[in-house]
């Protein structure tokens, strides 16, 4: 016997809306099972993974403050994926456009003044989409494999920044431990309301959100972006060019992780250490394909999965347990909305064989 | 949109309080971890001190603690959770969370905080820390005795000033024995990854150490010594089980003495700040057995134990010289802890440049 996936003729229009209720269905029936089994009530336990985080406001900014990254960095990779080009070195773009940000208020600390924070901003996305020009320069003139060369490029600019808060950076009064001295009140990104500390980087992630998601839908651009993506080919018959569309989508995917990695730094750690990012750079890949790569799509999709961290953390606290079946829980709800949508597009077919068949043709 | 806050921020608060009602009558101590409780080193010692925590003060506070927490802003939400869900005094137990705890530390004053091996307190944030260095002190006494080449490797995670201290300590140990006495450094950089770890004790054996140290916290490092057949010291727990033939003595980190102590203070209503640092005597270190060396050595580091704890001796006294061969400290002149908190260069004998 043996399985195959076999691409359905047409998907249903009515399962593709519903697939994603389908898999939290299954996940809060196979997760509640898992809480019950480990002895704890799995009513309490779902209600403090999803809605507990929702009723108090402070943890609603938490939730924009853990989704801002993800959401900003999958609305870049969006463009990329849909143009056929694979950037897996968001984190690193991430990490570049902080320290390329960090240049202001680290080294020029001492110039204060309201022109501080957007050329902060300015810098991030600079640094950003110059360390994704790296891979999109060997892309589109040698030809390597951007999976690979942006991949490895994230251990640069995690040991660039290692060595960084180690020596040159590090914060004079800081008793030589790793890490810049703190940032000036002109270079803190300010809360977006009064009422918590979300910052503006939750504000820049919607705002990038909406304009890509205009440029996709509205413009010649958008269409060169799909077109050259499903096939190459017919983007050069049309007179677009491949190469040009690496460079675009990956600076500008590029750009927005720096834009990224500098509000995060700004907006909530407000120095940089060793560590800045707990993966922002590969989760927003996950967060970008839940989106199924269309940015208000990618907006849910990233506050869903920023919910399930803060969720788990509730879990913890309010049933008191380990963090270990959390992540098998948020494992699972990876797992049912991935297999959800390929039984959409897919179905299963099972080929059995007749074993008394001697042709070794197998029935069909 | 304010009203709909108002009314959500209402329902929550009345919840809480009903929620919170019900356990009214035991204090709530909690623990942030920035690893596994399960990690066999670091983070596991904590556990062990919450565990005895409990059992001596069970009837009187029930623990809570969130494991696995990213130092960074995560850190922040990790804590203000925990201030928010009624714990009275709380932990955070790792040096990256320093800032984290300061930020939520204002933004709650009547709840208590205590940070491990940070430096920056308020009123209601106090720090602990551990001097391990001591116990690397007696290390290097015993590395000294049992080394014929007179050479041994460091196994150290990152040049942070914690770091430096032991490896400082331990080369002054060793030298008060042997004045030639050098050692070889690897970075690891990183506190937990067997597989880093046991490279970095093969480099080191390779290049002829024959007595292994380590503050890094798997015990790959003593695996790797037991194989290749040379002795070696275990770090945060007794990891004599790695290596039966092969350890010295550990470093054990024993918090649960200082954790009972400052909450059983906290009850009384006589929680203070303060930055403590604590020692042998204190019980917040011990050593692991001493086994499989002579007696002779053994005797020389119970006498040298028995002598930091009674303050006679303090491992950091001069005539002490600074690795580029300038004074550090005059004959009989002991470190002042400011220093030693601070510490970004080694002392004479080590074999390695301090990375900068």
């Amino acid at each position: 016997m043996r399985i195959e996936l076999e691409r359905r003729a047409d998907v249903s229009k009515l399962f593709s809306i519903l697939s994603p209720f389908i898999a939290l269905g299954l996940t809060l029936f196979f997760g509640g099972i898992m809480f019950m089994m480990l002895g704890k009530d799995p009513f309490s336990a779902l209600y403090s993974f999803f809605i507990e985080p929702l009723t108090e406001v402070w943890s609603l900014h938490e939730l924009a403050i853990k989704a801002a990254p993800l959401i900003l960095i999958a609305v870049g990779l969006s463009v990329c994926y849909r143009s056929n080009n694979w950037n897996i070195g968001a984190e690193g773009q991430f990490i570049m456009g902080a320290i390329a940000g960090s240049i202001l208020p680290v080294v020029f600390y001492e110039w204060q003044s309201p022109l501080v924070l957007p050329l902060m901003m300015l810098l991030g996305m600079l640094g950003g989409a110059l360390f994704a020009g790296i891979p999109a320069f060997l892309k589109a003139h040698l030809n390597t494999n951007e999976i690979l060369t942006s991949l490895m490029l994230v251990y640069v600019a995690q040991l660039f920044l290692d060595w960084l808060v180690r020596g040159p950076w590090r914060n004079p009064g800081g008793m030589n431990f790793p890490e810049t001295r703190t940032f000036d009140a002109t270079a803190v990104l300010p809360e977006m309301f009064a009422s918590g500390r979300a910052h503006w980087g939750f504000g820049f992630a919607i705002l990038a959100a909406i304009l890509i998601w205009f440029m996709m839908r509205y413009t010649l651009k958008g269409f060169e972006i799909t077109v050259l993506g499903q096939s190459q080919r017919a983007g050069r018959f049309a007179g677009f060019s491949s190469r040009k569309m690496i460079w675009f989508s990956m600076l500008l995917s590029g750009a927005l992780a720096g834009l990224a990695g500098i509000a995060e730094v700004s907006g909530a750690i407000q120095q940089l250490r060793p560590v800045i990012s707990p993966g922002y750079g590969f989760t927003a890949i996950i967060v970008a394909f839940l989106g199924r790569l269309n940015p208000l799509g990618i907006v849910v999709s990233g506050l869903v999965l920023a919910l399930t961290y803060l969720g788990g953390e509730a879990v913890q606290v309010s049933l008191q347990i380990s963090d270990k079946p959390i992540r098998v829980f948020q494992g699972l709800l990876l797992f049912f909305v991935l297999s959800c949508d390929t039984l959409i597009h897919y179905k299963i077919r099972m080929i059995w064989y007749d074993l008394n068949d001697t042709t070794g043709e197998g029935a069909r | 949109m304010k009203k709909l806050l108002f009314a959500l921020a209402t329902t929550a608060a009345v919840i809480g309080f009903s929620a919170g009602a019900y356990a009214a009558d035991k204090a709530k101590v909690c623990f942030v971890y920035v690893g596994s409780k399960t990690d066999g080193g670091w983070t596991q010692a904590h556990d062990i001190g919450r565990l005895e925590l409990e059992k001596a003060l069970g009837d009187k506070i029930e623990t809570q603690f969130l494991e696995s927490v990213p130092e960074g802003p995560d850190a922040e939400r990790a804590i203000e959770r925990l201030a928010r869900s009624g714990c009275g005094l709380i932990y955070t137990t790792s040096f990256g969370f320093m800032d984290a705890t300061v930020k939520v530390a204002a933004k709650f004053p009547d709840v208590k905080f205590e940070h491990a091996t940070g430096y920056k307190t308020a009123p209601n944030l106090a720090t602990y820390n551990s001097r391990f260095y001591e116990g690397r002190y007696i290390q290097g006494q015993i590395a000294a005795k049992m080394s014929k080449k007179g050479v041994a490797g460091y196994i150290a995670s990152f040049p942070i000033p914690e770091v430096v201290m032991g490896i400082n300590a331990f080369v002054t140990g060793a030298r008060s024995i042997n004045p030639d006495f050098k050692i070889k450094v690897v970075w690891a950089n990183t506190w937990f990854d067997p597989g880093k770890e046991a490279d970095a004790a093969k480099a080191l054996i390779d290049q002829g150490v024959d007595v292994l140290t380590q503050h890094t916290d798997t015990t790959a490092p003593m695996q790797v010594a037991a194989e290749r057949g040379i002795k070696a010291f275990g770090q945060a727990s007794d990891m004599i089980k790695a290596g039966p033939e092969t350890q010295l003595t550990a470093i054990v980190d024993t918090w649960g003495a200082y954790y009972i102590k400052r909450t059983q203070l906290f009850l009384d209503g006589k929680w203070e700040t303060s930055s403590s640092w604590d020692g042998l005597k204190d019980g917040i270190l011990t050593m692991a057995p001493y086994t499989n060396m002579p007696d002779d050595v053994k005797a020389l580091a119970e006498a040298t134990q028995k002598k930091i704890e009674s303050g006679e001796l303090k491992p950091f006294t001069g005539p002490l010289k600074k690795q580029d061969g300038s004074e550090w400290l005059a004959a009989g002149v002991s470190s002042d802890d400011g220093t030693l908190l601070g510490m970004n260069f080694y002392v004479e004998g080590v074999d390695d440049k301090l990375p900068k």
